[in-house]
Parts: C-alpha cells; structure tokens; sequence
C-alpha cells in the first residue's frame, strides 16, 4: 500500500485550521456507512404505486396490435398505458439531448431489443412485473441493421422512417482540421503507419440503475420527482418543455445516487413514464429498472470503428494524424454532447503532441441498438480520441522499433507553447508534460522494467509495458460555443453566512459519489476562511439551489467550483466593507488573513469573519449604501475548458498457456491543477483505473446478427473484481489552470481516458514475439490467443 | 405465509408472499434500506448482508428461506453510536464514493475479520471479490479492512455480535 499521499497538507487539523485544502475525510460518509443514505429506490411515499415497463424482444419490428386487456384485469393493476394511449396526449415522442427525437412508449415501430413499449401501474413491484407478461404484443419483425458498416449499404433497411423523407440510416457527417494540409505533410513524411482500430459498445453500469420517483399534486399542479440524474436543473427544464407543466412547479431532487457515469446525463423513457403515470393515477409511483434493463436499453458509451493514421520522419518527428471514424449512435441520436459538437470532443485527438497537420472525418449511422454514445466517463468522446492517438503512436514506435517513451517524449508539446492551439483549434491552457511522464516512468522503474521484460523474452515469457500520455478537455463551456437543447453551460452558486459564522453553500451540480458535501465546503473554506466543517453543501434538488448544467464531463470543479470560489469572494468583498466600518478603517487598509481582516501595520485591530457575519445580521447601522445579511449568488461561465493531463504506465503478465493477462503493476501520474482534497482525487483516479482495465480487457456489449443484445447481465457483460485489478501506483504533477480561479482543472474521468490505450499498449508489447502490432479490445483470452497465432481481429 | 426471523436483533414475524426476496422483505417491509439491490444475478453483492452469520447475496434468497433464522444487515453493524472498526476504516481510507455497494462490502469484510483478524491484501481481495465496487478501483477498500484489523489488534472493539443494537431496533418496524 504505497500511494496514501503524505506530501500534501491535511485540511483540518490543528496546524492548520481553517485552512480548506487538503486530505479530508468526506461528510457525506457518515450517513453512508450507516446504511442511511437515501437512494431513490429508498424513497417510500403513503399510497405510492409500482411501474414496469414492457420491452420489446426484437431489434426491428412494426407493431401490428398491443392487447392490455388481461393485463388490464389483474387485480393488482391500476394502470395500463400503451404507445397509443401517450400519443393521444401528444407524449409518444420526447426530444433526445442531441436534437434528434426518441419514442416514449413506440407506437409504429420497435428499433431496439429492449425498446420501451408499454407500462404497467401496480400496487407492488412484483404485481406489475406479473402483469407485464399478460400483454400480448404482435410483431412483423423487419430486417434489423447491426453492423455500423452496413448501415448506409444500398438496401439496408430505413430504421428512421419516422422522420419525415428519411430514406437512409445516415446521421451526420463531421470534419475538423485541414484536410489539404495534412495530406501534404503525409505525402513529405518518411513514414506512414496505418491502422483499423475499433473501440467497442461498453456501457458504465453503476451499481444503482436508473429510476425515479413522481409525485404529482393535482390541486396544487405541482410535481415533485426523485431521480437518478447527473443533471437535475437540466431535466426539470426538458420535463417542462416535453410535459408541458410549467417549470415552477416541478421540482427534481437527485438525492443520494449510486454512481452515474454518464448512464444518469440522458433522459430515459421511463423517467417520463413515472411522470405519466403519476399524472393519470393521481398517486406517487415508482419506477426502478433492473439491471439488464440498464444494460440493454439505458446509455451505452463508444461503438467507434476508427481508420487511425499517423505520418513521422525516420527519427521518429510526428508530423500529422488523420482519422476516419464511423460511429453508431444507436436507434436515436439521443447521445448528450454539447449542440454544436456532434462527435463530442473527439476534436483533441492530436493529443498532447506538437505536429504539423491533422484532420478527422466521421460519419455517424443509426442502427437497431440502444441510444446514447457519450457516457461512461468520456469526457464527451475524448476517451476514443485518447484511445486513437495513443495506439496509434505506439504503432508508429512499433514500426521505427524506437521505444514508446522516447517517441512520446520527443513530440510533447513544451511548456513554453502554452497556451497551445492545436491543429484541430483546441487552445490547450496550460501543460508541463515532460515532468509528467518522467515521473511516472520514475515510479515504474522504467529501464529496470525493460531489462525484465528482455530477460523474461529471452526465456519465452510474456510480459508487456504500456505507456499512454493524455491530455483531457474538461469543464464545459464557455456558453457562446457550448449549449444543451439550448441551455448554455454555465453553472450558478449561492453562498449564505448565517449570523453564528456558520454558512450554507447551494450548487448546481449534483454528487454522484464524487463528494462534492466535502471539497466545494473545502473550496469556500479556503476562500472564506470558515472551516470546512462549518460549510453546509446543498445540492441535487431544484428547489433549492440555483440553475446549472449539471455534473458530466469533469465538470463539476472546473465550473461549478469556480463558482464557489466566485461566490465566496464576492462574500468576502461585502465582509471586507463591513469589516472595515467595525475597524473604522479604510477598505484599502485591510489585510485579509484567512478567516480574518485587520488593519494593515496594526495586527491588533481585526474582526474574524465570524463576527462580521454577526455584524451583518445584527443590530447597528452598516457602512453607507450596503444592505444587512452576508450572502451572495454568481453564475460562473468558463472561459474556455480546463486541460488536465496524465502519464499512465501499465505492465501486463500474459499466460502463454491460456493468454490470460494479469495486470501486474498500473503508475499513474496525474495533474489535474491545483489539488483540492488529495484522498479525493484519488479515489477519482483509482475508480477510472478499474475501469479502463475493465474496457480494455473484459468488457462489450455485443449483439448477434438478429440484434439480440449478448450483454445483457452481469453474468454476459464482465466489470473488474478486486482479483483482476492490482494495487493502484499513483503520483502528480500540479499546473494550475491559468483561467480557472483557483487553478484547478478537474480530475474525475483522466483515468477513464488515460488506462485503456495503457493496457492495450501493454498487452500488444507483451505479444511483440509474435509480430502483433495491434489487437483490440476487449482483450479476453480467447482473443489474445487469437493474436498469438497471427489471428488477431476486429471484436466485431 | 407467515415468517419469522431475527434482524439485528429483534424478532420479526410478517405475513408475505412465498416467492419474497430476502432484499425486498428487508427493504420493503423492514424499511432496511440500507441494504441495496443491484443486479438480480448474485453479481455485484451490493445486497450481502448476513443470514446465520454467513454472508449471502439477499437477491437470490427467498424470505422464507430466513424463516427461523438470524439477520444482520448493515444497520446492525454499529453498535448504537459506536461504528464497527470497518465501517470506521471505509470513512478513513475512502473506502467509498457512492456508497452504493458499500453496505455489502462491509457486511462481507465484517464476516471476514471475524475469521481471520489479519488478512492479507491477496484475501481481503478474495474475500469481496464476489461484489462489484464501480468506483473506488478496489484499494481503498482494501485498505479499509486492512486500518479496522490493524485497529481492532490494537484493542478497538469489534462488534461482531447482533445484540444490544438498541438503535436500529427502533427502526426496525
């Protein structure tokens, strides 16, 4: 156990109270430990009802007839609602967060295993579930489309016909880069490496499912919903715009929720069902999916077929990348990205080198398979990008037989070019790469590594390293580019110092386990000087926090946090003024210290931020012009994202009797700016690991040639135990974000980007003997011992 | 039917249907929430919580198959305001982030100190490797269990027993 980080400072103890950063034990735990925490499944309300919904088995199939009656004459049953029935109220059809449109309930057609297409109302979970399998639904079953490079052939069956004159699968094109200019260098380059390189449907499945809980007040018209959202003020939005309630009186609460992802940024057809259902039973009702519901229709992330290429001099100089990627969206282009990013952020794929010309071309297709596509800790797509560009590189160390790290380090961007416009028109913030990678090749034990892996060769063993450098593009926006349906990406703040010195901060952006309850109280307290444990921090209910965009992306701390840095000022300005009437000096001559201002030359005379929060609320008069109380309110609108960045390097043991690997040893260095609560970020760091091992070695949600989904529990779709992970090797490097108030950059999905090309970059190396330069994931044994014998192949 | 079972303690007797899960009869009709659902295959272990002093996956337990015997869920772990030593290490390692599966993580480590009160790092893996943590990547939780043994060694009392829970009695309605 070698990573608890003793470098940095504890928040709160003696030596330096009230300082906010550093290691801090989470508020949140206490409860959590408990068995207290209240999960939206734990919600229990008097009368409250239970919802299933019936999901189509088939991929593609016109529905010929939905008969309920049976269902309807279950005892138990309130309710019974078709695709029919919600199209009547104008309901059968919700808009998706990409523009496109998903069906609630289907009315015409099925186009996904797993399609929403009736629900039962019932007096217990179980009733209704009984109920379900007494709706009898007739199907003429279609030619489905399963293969993303199929879907624009002549002839393939038209999964859209409900958009009006669709008369293919196409979705939409995309382009970045100058196309021309890469051509040429790729024409003066002495080397030109080419690769086919999939990344496969995966799915985040965090350990609690999707689900809610809708109350509707009909004297009052007020709807209160608990559900397992990422993005509460976002959806009580599109809930006002698709349900036409008004938005005042709907309130969404997201209490505790047990992981999100990305599964939790979309809005899902039975989060509105719930809200129907309420709506026309008039009783509260809950709706919890199970797990292969989850699987089978909820977010999925990934499914890019990508043509990676890559143009260098003999010395190993990268002049320029291009790509060709094709995506599959699934049956609804439902993914959630910025409006005006199609492909997400994919646009970083030159990654974190300095190189002449790059351009990228995608087409992205529909097929008859669950929406979604950003999800999974992505960082809207990058972590295909950082895929791309770091297997490609290694293909490119393959082909000049140069070693990965000195390629790498070779054609990192150098600090000096900060601020870097790369050649796709991302403006990089800041990055001292170099410092990075050395130290995570310092912990590995690089050149002794080597030396191991020459000796074990030397004796027929397989053993692997892999590097990956990443650099991330997180806290979305600035509004003026980046929007959703419209809602520009800024996130609001509210703090109030109560008179005992005691304050409450509200947020727009919502925990899913990140423990926000303790840095954003660590963030205020370093600006406020009030002791973390002193900041209460509300969140996740509409009601009583102010509007953002919620929390996705990596950007909670990046937006959200530089609001609560923002606000915190902007109190500390109005307690300086009021400071300065209690001290009778002028503002100019105070001194602030944390917690407290004094006069400057005069340390004697000061007040503590408490006793001016009494001041504020007390008896007697305030200097000219300012109002009682302490608090305030900002809107934070970033001014550009914030560029964390890692160096990942993973040793890999493969069995050469059965190609089983074993991931020995995972160093990851991380700078995510500055560091607020270190405990924090690595937990952050360690969660993502676990996953990229997860993709790069287990995980896929594949179909059959029916489109059946293969992956549809836990027994079908492989997550890491603690048996398949090793002991997490971690470090940092701290540059701070220039544009972001306290130089922080955000942290929650480096590791989910930076691990799989690290994993999949040590296994190809372990398999060097046997001429293997690339093998995709997910790298099962079957799959490696494919490899071994010059069979390696596309997962699909 | 008719069952009757011990859960932290105090008996309880419900009138419940015979196909009951043991998750939802904690859940449901003890309002043990505490207790999470995750998966319906025995997968994920997020609803571990002890029957006989053996952990098991309460998702592919019948109630009726708890009929007679002894519960303990992880409301049961504390002992009134004192914390086990593991749910004291989980707050201390960062054990948890969501909390979602930490409740059965607990339970299972609980099981597993009280048979081997200095497990190795390779065991405590082996231990919880029947339950799916999505967020931690596992070592925090490692370590968890580690600080609660080395801190019941050091004379922490563990609370391995269902009696005297008084508080989660009164909620045990």
């Amino acid at each position: 156990m070698s990573t608890v980080d003793e470098r940095e400072p504890v928040a709160v103890d003696n030596d330096h109270k009230p300082v906010g950063y550093g290691r801090m034990l989470r508020k949140e735990d206490p409860r959590l430990v408990r068995g207290r925490g209240r999960y939206v499944d734990d919600v229990q309300l008097p009368g409250m009802l239970h919802l299933a919904i019936l999901r189509s088995p088939v991929a593609h199939a016109r529905i010929v007839s939905v008969d309920t009656s049976a269902a309807e004459a279950h005892p138990k049953v309130k309710a019974v609602v078709t695709g029919e029935a919600l199209a009547e109220k104008g309901l059968a059809w919700m808009p998706t967060l990409s523009n496109d449109v998903q069906a609630v309930l289907a009315t015409d057609k099925v186009r996904f295993q797993g399609q929403e297409v009736a629900f039962v109302v019932a007096e217990d979970h179980y009733s209704a579930r009984d109920a379900l399998e007494l709706i009898d639904v007739e199907y003429d079953l279609l030619d489905p489309v399963v293969d993303a490079r199929t879907a624009l052939a002549e002839g393939s069956p038209v999964i859209r016909d409900d958009l009006e004159g669709k008369t293919d699968n196409h979705v939409f094109d995309w382009e970045t880069g100058d196309e021309a200019a890469t051509d040429e260098v790729f024409a003066k380059a002495d080397v030109v490496v080419t690769e086919d390189i999939v990344y496969p449907r995966v799915h985040p499945s965090p350990m609690e499912t999707c689900g809610a809980v809708a109350d509707y007040d009909s004297v009052e018209g007020r709807l209160t919903l608990w559900s397992t959202t990422q993005a509460p003020h976002a959806h009580r939005t599109l809930y006002a715009m698709v349900a036409g309630l008004p938005e005042h009186k709907i309130r969404v609460i997201s209490p505790d929720i047990g992981g999100g992802f990305g599964n939790k940024v979309p809005i899902y057809p039975g989060y509105v069902c719930a809200i129907v259902a309420s709506l026309v039973v008039g009783k509260p009702v809950k709706w919890m999916e199970d797990r292969s519901e989850n699987l089978i229709s909820t977010g999925f992330a990934r499914d890019y077929v990508m043509r990676g290429e890559i143009a260098a001099t003999r010395d190993g100089r990268i002049l320029g990348i291009r790509t060709n990627v094709l995506a599959d969206h699934g049956a609804f282009n439902a993914q959630a990205a910025p409006s005006k990013y199609p492909a997400g952020f994919f646009g970083v794929f030159t990654g974190s080198y300095d190189i002449e010309a790059a351009h990228a071309k995608m087409t992205a297709v529909y097929t008859n398979k669950a929406p979604g596509g950003v999800a999974y800790a992505c960082s809207f797509r990058i972590t295909e990008a950082v895929y791309l560009v770091e297997r490609i590189v290694d293909c490119l160390a393959y082909e000049l037989e140069m070693d990965p790290a000195e390629l790498r380090s070779k054609n990192l961007i150098r600090p000096e070019q900060f601020p870097y416009t790369t050649k796709t028109g991302w403006v990089y913030d800041s990055g001292d790469y170099e410092p990075t990678l050395r130290e995570a090749l310092r912990i590995a034990g690089y050149d002794e590594l080597r030396e191991e892996q020459a000796e074990k060769r030397a004796r027929g063993e397989l053993m692997g390293i892999g590097l990956s450098f990443f650099t991330e593009a997180v806290g979305a926006g600035p509004r003026k580019n980046m929007d959703i349906l419209g809602l520009g990406m800024a996130d609001g703040c509210e703090l109030r110092v109560h008179p005992t010195g005691k304050a409450v901060v509200r947020l727009s952006v919502q925990s899913q386990g990140q423990g926000h309850e303790t840095t954003f109280a660590q963030i205020v307290a370093e600006e406020i000087g009030i002791p973390p444990e002193d900041i209460d921090v509300v969140h996740g209910d509409t009601d009583n926090t102010p509007f953002g965009l919620g929390t996705y992306g990596s950007r909670s701390t990046p937006v959200s946090g530089a609001a609560a840095a923002m606000v915190a000022r902007k109190v500390r300005d109005k307690a300086r003024i009021i400071a300065s009437g209690m001290l009778e000096a002028s503002v100019a001559d105070l001194e602030w210290t944390k917690g407290s201002f004094s006069v400057k030359g005069d340390p004697e005379r000061s007040v503590t931020i408490q006793e001016i929060a009494l001041r504020a609320h007390g008896a007697g008069d305030l200097p000219d012009g300012l109002e009682g109380a302490l608090e305030a309110q900002v809107c934070y609108n970033p001014e550009n994202l914030t560029y964390p960045h890692g160096a990942y390097v993973c040793v890999v043991d493969i069995d050469p009797g059965t190609a089983q690997v074993k991931v020995r040893r995972f160093i990851a260095v991380d700078d995510c700016g500055t560091r607020i609560n270190p405990m924090i970020i690595e937990g952050q760091v360690h969660g993502g690991l676990a996953d990229g091992v997860g993709m790069a070695l287990m995980e896929m949600i594949s179909f059959d040639e029916d489109g059946n989904c293969l992956g549809g529990s836990f027994m079908d779709y492989l997550l890491p135990t603690a048996l398949e992970v090793p002991d997490w090797e971690t470090g940092y490097t701290v540059t701070p974000s220039p544009h972001h108030p306290i130089g922080a950059k955000g942290v929650g999905e480096s590791a989910t980007v930076g691990s799989p090309p690290a994993v999949v970059n040590a296994v190809v190396d372990a398999l060097k003997p046997f001429g293997v330069r690339h093998a995709d994931m997910p790298l099962t044994p079957s799959r490696v011992w494919d490899a071994m014998r010059g069979q390696a192949r596309p997962p699909f | 039917m008719r069952v009757t079972m011990t859960v932290n303690g105090e008996e309880v007797t419900r009138e419940i249907e015979s196909r009951l899960l043991l998750v939802h009869f904690l859940r449901d009709h003890l309002s043990l929430t505490g207790t999470h659902w995750g998966c319906d295959t025995s997968n994920c272990g997020a609803c571990t919580v002890w029957m006989d002093e053996e952990p098991v996956k309460s998702c592919t337990v019948l109630a009726a198959m708890a009929d007679g015997r002894t519960v303990r869920t992880v409301e049961g772990l504390a002992k009134g305001a004192d914390l086990d030593p593991v749910q004291e290490g989980f707050m201390q390692c960062h054990g948890l982030q969501c909390g979602f599966c930490t409740p059965g993580m607990m339970m299972t480590a609980r099981a597993l100190l009280d048979r081997n009160p200095d497990p190795s790092e390779e065991q405590i893996r082996e231990a919880i490797s029947g339950q799916i943590c999505r967020c931690t990547g596992y070592s925090s939780i490692v370590r968890s269990v580690r600080w609660a043994a080395e801190h019941e060694a050091n004379g922490c009392p563990a609370h391995g027993s269902n009696e005297d829970s008084t508080q989660v009695e009164e909620e045990v309605r």
